[in-house]
């Protein structure tokens, strides 16, 4: 158990290749990390970089008070559970359990104890006489999971390890290693590309493009105050709305719609991108007047609830609004002033509100 | 439909005639004795000298010094491919782990030089191989039979691609595990390798055992005559009115025969499996 502090880290591939640029995150002890983003954003790299099996080319990542920069893998006192899982083919359940304290010469009776312990703990316990090809998907992701606890780490690293499981088991999963995280209190560091996962099982979120961290955050911080419009689009599903705007004094100027901004967050007059979540648009009450007018394209129905995709003006919109009534080719809406984002147009950062007011 | 099912078996038929009859003839012709041979040439019966012929063959001090025998022949070409397998297998299994998962300098280069090896077989080499073995005084030794032979471009290239294909998870899981270079080698990549280990053995052990060339260089010492060598001295036998021994000569062919056929035979199914599927 330890905080993991990753100061100013870059990692510089074979020419100009910057994969991971100038990043730095301070995890609590105990905390659960996950760092999302998409493909190639180097959010692998850098928990290969923590996990030592990628050289780091500046900065340095410190484990406990150990400065681990040159430090072998094995000695940085952590464990990884890989995507594919990783287990040896060849060995038992048992063995792959075990492997690991072998090698560190652990006593065989502590071994022993460890191994059924967390054979316990994950419930895998009937088969770990068994190979690992004769296990499915989800008791592999198991196995994968013992193999990291067995070694009581300072911290765990999992690289996109739900990948592989179909949609249900992932779902559940997600929730197991979620539980035994926070009831084994080791701090971890989880990579994924899929947001939903980042929502649900982390402390904090830390959202990566092209090398840079874009935001750190509190699920619900990233999700209600993301800090661009990147953030925005990745975080969330319906992804945030984002439609070019401009400023009008003060106001929201979309296409032909004015929308005025009532709450006194006036918009700077110059070309921004306007975020607006599905949920915070709604139906124009009554003897209210409508912010804009949506056109219809398609519906989709969703059981809790559907999804209106369509377009004001030329721009794209979606909005949630509840099942049941049947709706007209167009719709006129009402925006929830106080849950507006404006972007930058340029550099696509926050810059409206500057202040939480959409707690 | 039915008639391609008859022509199918009438070709495979005539395959395996072209293939069978000749060793049927050499096993039947080996029962009969040596002047039944000489008269009537190859026969298609069965001769009844059947024990005769094969413990004469075995048994029978013979050559030129008449100190070698058929089973001590046997002997010489089980420690030649069997020494020749195990020796190819494990230097060509260490070479393809270098090769994949170290990055030195040159790597590259490295294995392109061992692989073009592969253009430059025993019989060009021939000359210098006798040389150094001369020079080194290994000639009439089993070091100089097997030695020069055993640097491998064939295994070499198997393992490398199996290694290559084994996922680069499993390394790095061994890496976080504490597995060093040695530790990962016989822990995992040994025994992930076993299907691939057996087939290059069994192909190595029978191209061991049907060396010709480069035991007829090294070995002047009857003592170290492979089977493969023995046929010809047998036929070499013309002293005074002597009649060759045919028939011992067809046994000790069958002889020959015999141990690469039964390997094969035996781990046919490991061998399809390391050549063809990864065990992951």
């Amino acid at each position: 158990m330890a905080q993991v502090t990753i100061e100013n880290v870059s990692k510089t591939y074979s020419g100009d290749m910057r994969a991971v640029n100038s990043v730095s995150i301070d995890i609590a002890d105990g905390e659960f990390i996950v760092l999302v983003g998409p493909s190639g954003c180097g959010k692998s790299t850098l928990l290969r970089m923590v996990a030592g099996l990628e050289t780091i080319t500046e900065g340095s990542i410190r484990i406990g008070d150990r400065v681990v920069n040159d430090v072998e893998p094995a000695e940085r006192d952590i464990a990884m559970v890989f995507q594919n899982y990783a287990l040896y083919p060849h060995m038992s359940v048992r063995q792959n359990l075990a492997y690991g304290l072998k090698n560190r010469g652990t006593p065989k009776p502590e071994i022993e104890k460890r191994v059924a312990d967390a054979a316990a703990i994950l419930e895998i316990g009937s088969y770990l006489d068994r190979k690992p090809r004769q296990l499915s998907g989800g008791q592999r992701q198991r196995v994968a999971m013992g193999r990291a606890i067995v070694r009581e780490p300072a911290a765990f690293l999992f690289d996109e390890p739900l990948s592989n499981l179909d949609a249900k088991l992932r779902v559940q999963m997600r929730g197991e290693i979620k539980q035994l995280q926070k009831r084994l209190g080791t701090t971890a560091l989880y990579v994924t590309h899929d947001q939903l996962e980042a929502m649900t099982m982390a402390d904090r979120i830390v959202v990566l493009n092209s090398g840079r961290i874009e935001q750190i955050g509190t699920p619900l911080e990233v999700y209600r105050r993301p800090e661009s419009a990147f953030v925005a689009s990745f975080i969330g599903s319906p992804a945030m709305n984002l439609i070019p705007a401009h400023g009008e004094s003060g106001n929201l100027r979309v296409g032909d719609h004015v929308v005025a901004m009532t709450n006194g967050h006036a918009v700077p007059e110059s070309q921004i991108t306007f975020g607006v979540r599905a949920e915070d648009i709604r139906l124009r009450g009554e003897g209210e007047d409508a912010d804009m007018e949506l056109t219809i394209d398609y519906v989709e129905e969703l059981g809790a609830g559907r999804l209106v995709h369509g377009r004001i003006g030329g721009a794209k919109l979606a909005v949630s609004l509840p099942s049941g009534e049947p709706l007209s080719d167009r719709l006129d809406l009402v925006l929830d002033r106080d849950r507006l984002h404006i972007f930058d147009h340029a550099t696509g950062r926050r810059v409206r509100p500057e202040t939480e007011t959409a707690g | 439909m039915h008639k391609t099912k008859f022509l199918d078996h009438v070709i495979l038929l005539c395959g395996v005639f072209l293939m069978m009859a000749p060793v049927v003839v050499a096993f039947m012709t080996s029962t009969h004795d040596a002047v039944a041979v000489h008269l009537h040439g190859l026969q298609v019966t069965w001769g009844g000298h059947f024990t005769d012929t094969y413990k004469e063959v075995l048994t029978k001090k013979g050559g030129f010094t008449g100190e070698v025998t058929g089973a001590r022949m046997v002997m010489n070409s089980f420690i030649l491919g069997v020494g020749f397998a195990v020796g190819k297998v494990i230097l060509s299994m260490m070479a393809a782990y270098a090769i994949v998962y170290f990055r030195f300098r040159l790597g590259v280069v490295f294995f392109w030089m061992i692989f073009t090896t592969l253009l430059l077989p025993l019989e060009v080499r021939i000359l210098p191989s006798y040389e150094v073995m001369t020079k080194l005084g290994l000639v009439n030794t089993y070091t100089g039979l097997i030695v020069p032979l055993l640097a491998s471009a064939t295994g070499t290239f198997y393992f490398r691609q199996f290694f290559k294909s084994v996922p680069d998870e499993l390394l790095e899981a061994a890496r976080i595990d504490g597995a060093g270079p040695f530790k990962f080698f016989f822990d995992i990549l040994v025994p992930l390798s076993k299907t691939m280990i057996a087939a290059i053995f069994i192909i190595m052990f029978v191209y061991g055992w049907n060396q010709y060339l480069w035991p007829m260089l090294m070995t002047n010492e009857e003592g170290f005559y492979t089977l493969v060598r023995g046929i010809k001295q047998i036929l070499l036998v013309w002293v005074g009115s002597q009649i060759p021994e045919y028939n011992q000569a067809f046994a000790l062919a069958i002889l020959a025969m015999l141990p690469p056929v039964l390997i094969v035979v035996i781990f046919q199914s490991w061998f399809i499996k390391g050549l063809t599927e990864s065990d992951k």
